[in-house]
Order: C-alpha cells, then sequence, then structure tokens
C-alpha cells in the first residue's frame, strides 16, 4: 500500500483529485441507476397492487341453499329462501324466480336444494374483505361454511353482463362493446385522414410557411390536453350538430380528432425513412407523383403507418377525460347495439365504479383494470412486434 | 400512353385535392377548439367580471349569490403540478441518461419497453391507483407523524401524477442525449475527463434545449392532467400552501361543471369554457416554446429521428 502512494506522487502526471472524481463519477452513475430502478420498482409495485386487488373479482361466492317454489313466492321472490339464509342470496337472482317458472313450470310447488350467487357482502367476508354484515349473518354464514354449503366459482357475470346497482351482477361487457363501437368510428374516421395527410406533407407540400403552419399545428395538436377536445366534442357535435349524447358517434369522432396527430406524425415518420431512390426509380420510368407514392412509397411504409395506428387506436382506448365531458360515464345496464344509443367503455365503466361506495367495486374496478391493461399491453406488444418483424434496413 | 396523360392528369389533381382538404383538417380543428371554447367563454364573462375571475379568491358555483374567482383553482393546479416535475424531472432526466449513456444494448432493449408500458398505462388506472393506495398511504404515514392529511391530499395527486410523466421526460430526454454526436464525447474523454464529467460538463449542456423541451411537454402534460385529480383530489377551491390539505385543480372544476345537471347557458356551466380557455392558452404557449427548442436542437445538430 505504502509503495503505491510513493509511486503516484512521484508520477508528474498523478493528479490528486482523481481519486474523488472516480468516486463522483461512480455516485452519478449510482443516482441514475437507481432513478430508473425506482421507475420499475414503481411499474412492478403497482402493477401487483392492482392484480392483487382484482385477482379476487374473478371468483365469486355461491351458497347452497333450499328454494321454494310456490304462488306466494313467485309473487314475494324474497320468502323463496329460508328467512335465515334471506339476506345472504343475491337479490338480482331472486328477481329472476318468476321467469324461471314461467321457463320451467315443473319447478311450480317444489323445493329444491340449489347453488346460488350470493349476495355481495357475503362474498367479501368470505373473501376476508372489509363487509358490513350484521353478527347474526355472520353466524349464518359461517354455519353455512361448516356444512360446505358454499364454494368460489369462475365469475362468469362479470364477462357476460353490463353495468349493475348490484355489485354482484355488475359486468363489463356492455361497456366492451361500447369500447369496440367506439373505436370503429374513432378508426374509420382518423386513419384515413390521417394517412392522407401525412401523404400531402411528405410527399406533396413544398416546405413553405403554409406547409410550416400545418406542421407546428399537428404538433400542437398532439400536446393539447385531452379534456379540452371533450369540450370542443360538447359545444361542436353535441350543441352545434345534435348529435346524441353519450353515443359511441360523438366519442368516436372526438377520440378521433385526438387520434390524428398520433397517425400523422408516425406515418410521416414511416414514409421518410423509404429511400428517395425508390421514388426516383419510379420517375425514371415514367410513373406520375399519385403512381409512385400509391404503387411503391406507400406499401413501403405501410407497416409503419400500422404501427402508429395501433398505438393511436390503444391511446383512444385509454382515453376517459373527453369522454365524460360527453357524457359518456352514464349508467348503461345493457349493451348499445347502434351508434347512436347511449353507452360507456371500459375506462368509463372503471372510472364509475371506482366511485361507488359499496367495498365490492373495488375489486371489480380492479379486475376491470386488469382486462383493460391485458388488451393495451397486447396492442402495444402488437405494434412492437409489427415493427421489429417489418423494419427495413435500407 | 400519350392519350391516357390527360385522364392521368385530371385523377391527379382530384387526389392531389383530397390531399389537401385531409391536410387542412387538422387546421380546422385547432381552430374550432379554440373558437368553441372562447365563444362560450365569451357569454360566462358577459354574466361575470373576468378581473373577479382572476384575482378574486372565492368559487362558489351552484348557489344562488355564486362567485367565481378562480385564484384558489390555480394555487391548486400550480401545487400538484409542482409536486409532480419535483418527482418527474429529476427521475425522468437520470433515468435517460442511464439508458443513453452507461446501459448495454441488451439491457436498454429490455428497459425501453418497460417505460413504454408506464407511458402506455392509461390515466384512470393512475386515478384509481391514487385514490386507493397512495392516498390512504400518505394518510397513514403522516398519522404516524402526528400529522392530519386530507384523503384527497394535493400531495397524493402530485406523486402519482409525477410517476405518469417520468416517461414523458425519459423518452424524449434520452432521444435528445443519444442524438449529441459521439465526436463530442470522445474529445472530452480524450481531455482525461471521466465519463461522469462528460455527461455533466459536455453532454448535458448539448442537450439542455431538449431537456427543456422535454419539461415543458411534461409540464403542460400535467396541466392537463385530469383523471388522477378528478379521482383524487378534492373538489373545493382551497386557496392553501399545505400540501397535504384537499386542493382542486381547473381540470376538476371543468369535470365537475359539466357533469350535473345544470342547464348550458347557466354560469355554472359556462365557468367550465372559461377555465378551459386558461387551460387552453398556457398549454399552448408551453408547447411552442417546446417545439421551437426541439427544433432548434434539431437544425443544430442535423438530426431527423426526433
Amino acid at each position: 500500500m505504502n509503495k503505491k502512494i510513493t509511486i503516484y506522487s512521484e508520477n508528474p502526471f498523478y493528479d490528486k483529485s482523481l481519486k474523488t472524481r472516480h468516486m463522483k463519477a461512480t455516485i452519478f452513475k449510482m443516482v441514475t441507476l437507481s432513478s430508473l430502478l425506482f421507475s420499475l420498482g414503481f411499474l412492478i409495485f403497482f402493477l401487483s397492487d392492482i392484480v392483487i386487488k382484482g385477482l379476487p373479482a374473478f371468483q365469486q361466492t355461491y351458497i347452497q341453499v333450499d328454494v321454494t317454489y310456490n304462488e306466494k313466492t313467485v309473487k314475494s321472490t324474497r320468502k323463496a329462501v329460508n328467512k335465515e339464509y334471506r339476506r345472504l342470496v343475491s337479490r338480482s337472482w331472486l328477481r329472476t324466480i318468476p321467469q324461471q317458472v314461467i321457463d320451467n313450470p315443473n319447478l311450480m310447488n317444489t323445493k329444491i336444494k340449489l347453488w346460488i350467487l350470493a349476495d355481495d357482502q357475503v362474498d367479501q367476508y368470505l373473501k376476508g374483505h372489509h363487509h358490513n354484515l350484521k353478527p347474526k349473518y355472520i353466524q349464518s354464514v359461517d354455519n353455512l361454511v361448516k356444512n360446505n354449503a358454499t364454494k368460489l366459482r369462475f365469475n362468469i357475470i362479470f364477462f357476460t353482463r353490463g353495468d349493475s346497482k348490484i355489485p354482484e351482477y355488475a359486468g363489463i361487457k356492455s361497456a366492451v362493446i361500447g369500447s369496440i363501437l367506439t373505436l370503429i368510428v374513432t378508426m374509420v374516421v382518423a386513419f384515413p385522414i390521417a394517412v392522407m395527410t401525412a401523404i400531402y406533407l411528405e410527399e406533396f407540400a413544398a416546405d413553405n410557411l403554409w406547409t410550416q403552419f400545418i406542421e407546428i399545428n399537428i404538433n400542437n395538436l398532439a400536446a393539447i390536453p385531452s379534456i379540452l377536445f371533450g369540450l370542443l366534442g360538447l359545444a361542436v357535435f353535441i350543441n352545434l350538430f345534435g348529435l346524441p349524447r353519450s353515443s359511441p358517434l360523438v366519442g368516436g369522432l372526438t377520440l378521433a380528432i385526438m387520434t390524428l396527430p398520433i397517425i400523422i406524425i408516425s406515418s410521416r415518420a414511416a414514409l421518410r425513412s423509404v429511400p428517395d431512390n425508390i421514388r426516383q426509380a419510379g420517375y425514371g420510368l415514367g410513373l406520375t407523383k399519385i403512381q409512385v407514392v400509391k404503387d411503391h412509397v406507400f406499401p413501403l411504409a405501410f407497416p409503419g403507418v400500422m404501427t402508429g395506428s395501433i398505438i393511436g387506436l390503444a391511446q383512444a382506448m385509454g382515453e376517459t377525460a373527453p369522454l365524460i365531458i360527453i357524457g359518456m360515464v352514464a349508467f348503461i345496464p345493457d349493451s348499445p347495439n347502434s351508434i347512436m344509443q347511449a353507452a360507456t367503455v371500459m375506462p368509463a365503466q372503471i372510472f364509475t365504479w371506482a366511485g361507488m361506495p359499496e367495498r365490492a367495486y373495488v375489486e371489480k374496478t380492479a379486475a376491470g383494470i386488469m382486462v383493460l391493461l391485458t388488451i393495451l399491453i397486447s396492442l402495444n406488444a402488437m405494434a412492437i412486434y409489427l415493427r421489429k418483424k417489418f423494419e427495413v434496413k435500407w | 400512353m400519350l392519350f391516357k396523360t390527360s385522364r392521368n392528369q385530371y385523377t391527379e389533381n382530384i387526389l392531389k385535392l383530397l390531399l389537401i382538404i385531409a391536410a387542412t383538417i387538422s387546421i380546422i380543428t385547432t381552430f374550432a377548439i379554440l373558437f368553441s371554447i372562447i365563444f362560450e367563454a365569451i357569454e360566462f364573462f358577459e354574466m361575470r367580471s373576468f378581473w373577479y375571475f382572476i384575482t378574486g379568491t372565492e368559487w362558489s358555483p351552484g348557489i344562488e349569490d355564486s362567485k367565481f374567482g378562480a385564484v384558489p383553482i390555480f394555487a391548486g393546479t400550480f401545487m400538484i403540478t409542482i409536486i409532480a416535475m419535483l418527482i418527474a424531472v429529476p427521475i425522468g432526466l437520470c433515468s435517460a441518461i442511464y439508458m443513453s449513456e452507461y446501459a448495454s444494448h441488451t439491457i436498454r432493449n429490455l428497459l425501453k419497453p418497460m417505460l413504454e408500458i408506464l407511458a402506455g398505462i392509461p390515466t384512470v388506472v393512475y386515478g384509481f391507483f391514487a385514490a386507493l393506495t397512495i392516498a390512504p398511504l400518505i394518510v397513514e404515514l403522516c398519522e404516524y407523524f402526528n400529522l392530519e392529511a386530507s384523503f384527497n391530499s394535493a400531495l397524493a395527486c402530485g406523486i402519482v401524477m409525477g410517476i405518469m410523466i417520468i416517461p414523458v421526460i425519459s423518452s424524449l430526454s434520452d432521444d435528445v442525449i443519444r442524438a449529441v454526436p459521439d465526436s463530442q464525447r470522445r474529445a472530452s474523454l480524450a481531455l482525461g475527463m471521466n465519463m461522469g464529467e462528460t455527461i455533466v460538463a459536455v453532454v448535458l449542456p448539448a442537450a439542455m434545449p431538449g431537456i427543456i423541451s422535454a419539461t415543458l411537454l411534461g409540464l403542460s402534460k400535467a396541466l392537463g392532467e385530469t383523471m388522477i385529480v378528478v379521482m383524487a383530489a378534492g373538489l373545493r377551491a382551497n386557496l392553501t400552501w399545505n400540501p397535504l390539505d384537499d386542493m382542486t385543480t381547473v381540470t376538476v372544476r371543468i369535470v365537475d361543471a359539466l357533469v350535473g345537471d345544470h342547464a348550458f347557458d347557466s354560469p355554472d356551466t359556462l365557468s367550465a369554457f372559461a377555465l378551459g380557455l386558461v387551460l387552453f392558452v398556457v398549454t399552448l404557449l408551453l408547447n411552442v416554446i417546446s417545439l421551437t427548442l426541439i427544433r432548434k436542437f434539431k437544425q443544430k445538430y442535423k438530426v431527423n429521428t426526433l
């Protein structure tokens, strides 16, 4: 150790501050690394938090109780179940009793043991979450558990039903259909306009003030807060044109305007990456400008255009703020079947559920988020895959 | 072939016209947004004083003697945005530095998609997370230190919003830092500077316009962010310096004014457009400055990839 120091001190080029300088550099590197790790750590914490909250929602409690079918219970369905268990079964299931008797008249005047969807409070109690069950009902639930008369089943209702004020009967189906209708409108409107704008700006427009103005405009549109598009949708599409409020048509148009700049910017980048000699060769063979673009440049840029469109689609799918403004957060129990009907979309459904007071909606919200994130991440993965697969090195 | 030329010319012109019309739509959109907001805002200012709107400290819509002084709303927006930027700028910038300067090719290819996932998460999801996980966490932490925090604290919103903006800042900064020519790094290293010194003294100053541009873009995103604050921030227009207190923002008030069942021409509803106008003007200004800076940077280093 001593020897080393003497060597250094004899060396005329030895910089005494070198050690601290290197230490500082190492610390700097560690700081940058740790901030990156922080972001990733947050991502993991965040995703696991959502999954832990949402996973229980994919299973639902069913309880086995005796159900009596007779004149009296068809009229007042509450009485179909023994008093002790009356509050434990789902109210929405009881409501289906008259329909069950109509569908199957043999049921009349019978008493059978059935597996019935449990009330959300029972569900939450058995999953160990916060619940408002009264002590006497807790007693009867415990009895059921003792007799093996409770079980968890896969929650099919969540995927096959629309929204409901009864938590155990609420599903995401109408929101998914609303999302699909809205996004179809969005893409039908945004894709052609965006691609045409990109082609014009990249292939035809001269670099003059007007073009620069359009360019600045598009870049600026991409950065405008999304809620302002909602104000536009409300003022123009609903108040001026009189289109129906809460409809996928208005939502789709509003999102289309928002998605336009995203698709334009990525399509332009794709067109720009097509080398000029392709165009020169086309002109050399006597093709017109339109022919060169249509038959040669655009097909080569198409994978890039698709990637940009998918990313734009994913963004439109997760957008909520402008849709709240135009009223797409309404309570929609039935799936819409046209673009003029009132509808809701997945993120708006998540927002609605997040505001519900019942604890059961927390897991529904998280489960809805899991469904939405799965779709979004697969869309993005598809975009990345397309980019990798069709990427051409010129 | 010659006789087809005139027909070709004809279709050519029509197609070209179509392309021009498509390109003009973006301009129409911007002006449509501007005018639809301005007209309604003017209607609002015909009913209520503009001066009180920008200097008044009481915001109480919906009651008989309603008052529209937006100062507490601006203060809340400001507070939440500052908290968000305090988190997003250092972390986003440092992540970008690590990814562009230190990380190997493999690690970079692994990390970049992760940050892209973070960027692709819908804001409503962040809002749920802020309201149900971070806000209660902050309340508990504060109880531990004998402080009183609101369940709608500005701090919780700010933290989650900051995390939301990290990828905005890091991805743009990453591109900018990578665009700084390698010759500058090599020159610095050849003079005996180590890697850390080179980054601080050479690379970052060169990339500064781009980094400022990324920050401004993040700032404009924070100001206009809606879902996180609608779900996790308060509704009450509260003028305070305490980040643990509940505060409201411009976007929260816009949403609140428009989801209710008010008549469209009442000042309660129209106040949303007045707030929207302020938001539009401020974000437009930030965006234009940001875009000009990045353009200058591009011209200086002759890069096309940004």
